[in-house]
């Protein structure tokens, strides 16, 4: 499945608020396909990291790539055209609260389609179903539990077909089973749709399940400490901070 | 839908088509050949063909695909599949998923495996006319009683204050006043002295016609103190203050924050309303005072500066107007609507749903509370003096 063509690079990134550096020197590839994992403590900047891949911080120092495209160099056009094939799902969910689920998931159909109601209300049904929940298309956000919550902003992620899917901690605050399920979902997305994942998660179970390749980045240190496929770094990893991460602290 | 659609829309490219056709091996076997690009952005069939298909031949009982001519597919691909999938349960035919390409399969796997969950669609059902209004009047009954309740809970959060038990963090009290008094004046001082001016104006036109154009300064003065200072001073507070009181308890509500404090066992009444509205009882009526003032300085420059009246004059003709008993009605009044602003933007707030909407509504409505409250407090007041003759 995996064709090794590189799909976003991130080359000597340094991420900052004013004059508090959060992480510097940050060089990663991640290729067309991959489960790529961001890992690392609470407060490394994970979260932070992925708000600069998606567009939203500007980077202190360096660039990002989407397919040779330098994001924060592009014109305001090409940054829309590359926005547009990402979808992200936020730590929080982020669902509208004031918009039922199927309005969240039409809201860009509407903006970017030319689609009939009839076309987009299918739609919607369709991605409802395939994150398991179908029938909810009226209810709330405040109406559903956290974990149909996730699931929902998964949906709504997913709304336009992106060819990259980040993930801001799916599993945090699920069930083991629907963490479970949760990656499952993911791993079958990748596999039919042929999209790239990027997750920022610290939950052993789904790093090593479907991740196929990482970063590691580290508050201390404040940069980059390890890259690559997690079961490899946690067999040959010397680092033992990322040993210590990996084998949740037992050694 | 939004009417001002972004730059770059994906209009139906016309080169992108996607086809249907069947072939019938046999007398109930059909095939469905699917080519083409099966994207959101490309020119569909209508879905609506297989169905016409079955109709027309009877006798299907198994439908597979041959879909080898794709070029390109998403999510409209899916709908479609979707859409024979339930036809072919309705009339009980087969659907062989072997001859999709193998993404196909396994998301349409996925969106039928979970199935959907009895009784979870919503239904709108449009209630009857009685019903309704019954609703409604059950609904104004209970939010009266909620309200009810939520006084009497502020009233006791007070006296629990008075005993020195009610619980909050002093720092917020402090930084409440600060909002609600100092960092009000600049408005403050604009509304009054605009007022004041006001008043003499329209006054000046009518006395003139008498030659008494120096009762302006008693028209201003009295109007100012006894009212006018303290309603003006009530409604910024309501526009400035009680919506930020609205907001803010409202947008805590959407966190669950207010959740987490009563679980704490710590009350949000005491917590959270009690120095609000300490702080707006406190410097309600010092902003009447410096409303009264500024109210009097607009009178003073119509005065003055149109009308001829010397300075000193006008300020002995004010004092001469003004009695104890009036500025003390305004102060009280100033403090009344104090309570009726803090209380209806807590309340407003306390009863915020969870969702940014609803902080909206909050808003809107602690404002449009506050304001009805303090013009019917006022007309309260006034009958009442009026008929104890002060
Ligand atoms: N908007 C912000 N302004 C200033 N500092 C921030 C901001 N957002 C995050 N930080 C800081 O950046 C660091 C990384 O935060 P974050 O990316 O959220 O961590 P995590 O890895 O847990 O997702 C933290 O030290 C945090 O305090
Ligand atoms: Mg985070």
């Amino acid at each position: 499945m995996a064709d090794n063509k590189p799909h976003i690079i991130v080359k000597d990134l340094t991420m900052a608020f004013g004059s508090f550096v959060v992480q510097r020197n940050l060089s990663f590839t991640i290729n067309r396909s991959d489960i790529f994992i961001i890992m690392g403590g609470s407060g490394c900047g994970k979260s932070t990291l992925m708000r600069h891949m998606i567009g939203l911080i500007r980077p202190a120092k360096g660039q990002i790539f989407y397919e040779n495209v330098s994001f924060w160099e592009a014109n305001p056009d090409q940054r829309d055209r590359i926005i547009r094939k990402v979808g992200v799902l936020y730590q929080s969910g982020a669902l509208w609260s004031s918009m039922t689920l199927a309005e969240n998931i039409a809201l860009p159909l509407q903006q970017y389609t030319n689609l009939k109601p009839g076309q987009i209300k299918e739609l919607v049904a369709l991605k409802l179903a395939l994150v398991g929940l179908a029938g909810f298309d009226d209810y709330y956000p405040s109406e559903i539990s956290g974990g149909m919550q996730k699931r929902a902003g998964l949906a709504r992620a997913m709304a336009m077909d992106p060819e990259i899917l980040f993930f801001d901690e799916p599993s945090a605050g699920l069930d083991p089973i629907s963490a479970r399920l949760l990656d499952d979902l993911i791993l079958e997305l990748r596999e039919s749709l042929g999209a790239t994942v990027v997750i920022v998660t610290h939950e052993l179970a789904s790093i090593f399940t479907i991740g196929n390749n990482s970063v590691f980045i580290d508050a201390d240190a404040k940069t980059m400490i390890a890259q690559g496929d997690p079961k490899k770094l946690l067999a040959e990893s010397k680092n033992p901070v990322v040993h210590k991460f990996l084998t949740r602290g037992e050694g | 839908m939004p009417n001002s659609k972004p730059k770059v829309v994906e209009k139906s490219t016309p080169g992108k088509t996607a086809n249907i056709s069947f072939e019938q091996p046999a007398e109930e076997i059909l095939h469905v050949i699917l080519k083409g690009a099966w994207t959101i952005n490309a020119q569909l069939p209508p879905a609506d063909e297989v169905e016409k298909r079955l109709v027309a031949t009877g006798g299907v009982r198994r439908i597979g695909f041959k879909t080898d001519g794709i070029s390109d597919w998403d999510s409209a691909l899916l709908t479609f599949l979707l859409k024979v999938a339930d036809v072919c349960s309705k009339r009980d035919i087969d659907f062989e998923k072997n001859g999709l390409p193998e993404g196909v399969a396994r998301l349409l796997a996925l969106a039928t495996a979970v199935a959907e969950r009895k009784g979870a669609r919503k239904k709108t059902v449009r209630e009857p006319f009685l019903n309704r209004v019954g609703e409604s009047a059950i609904g104004w009954w209970l939010s009266i009683n909620e309200t009810l309740a939520f006084v009497g809970e502020a009233a006791i959060a007070l006296l629990k204050f008075a005993a020195g038990k009610a619980s909050f963090r002093r720092q917020d009290l402090v930084l409440f006043i600060q909002q609600c008094g100092a960092d009000a004046l600049p408005i403050v001082t604009l509304i009054s002295l605009l007022v004041g001016l006001i008043l003499a104006f329209v006054g000046a036109v009518q006395l003139m016609m008498f030659g008494a154009q120096l009762y302006v300064a008693n028209l201003v003065g009295i109007s100012m103190v006894r009212v006018m200072g303290a309603v003006m001073a009530g409604i910024v507070m309501a526009g400035r203050t009680g919506a930020a009181f609205a907001a803010q308890l409202g947008t805590m509500q959407v966190n669950e924050e207010i959740d987490a404090l009563k679980t704490m066992g710590i009350s949000p009444m005491e917590f959270l309303v009690l120095p609000r509205m300490l702080a707006l009882v406190l410097m309600m009526p010092l902003l009447c005072i410096y409303a009264d003032l500024m109210g009097v300085l607009g009178g003073l420059i119509v005065g003055v500066g149109m009308l001829d009246i010397g300075l000193i004059q006008y300020i002995n003709q004010t004092r001469a107007a003004l009695n104890i008993s009036f500025f003390l009605i305004g102060i009280i009044q100033a403090g009344i609507f104090g309570v009726l602003v803090a209380l209806a933007g807590c309340l407003r707030g306390m009863q915020c749903g969870r969702s940014a909407s609803a902080v909206g509504q909050a808003t809107t409505s602690a404002v449009v509370t506050s304001i009805v409250a303090i013009i019917v407090a006022t007309g309260i007041v006034t009958v009442v003096c009026n008929v104890l003759g002060i």
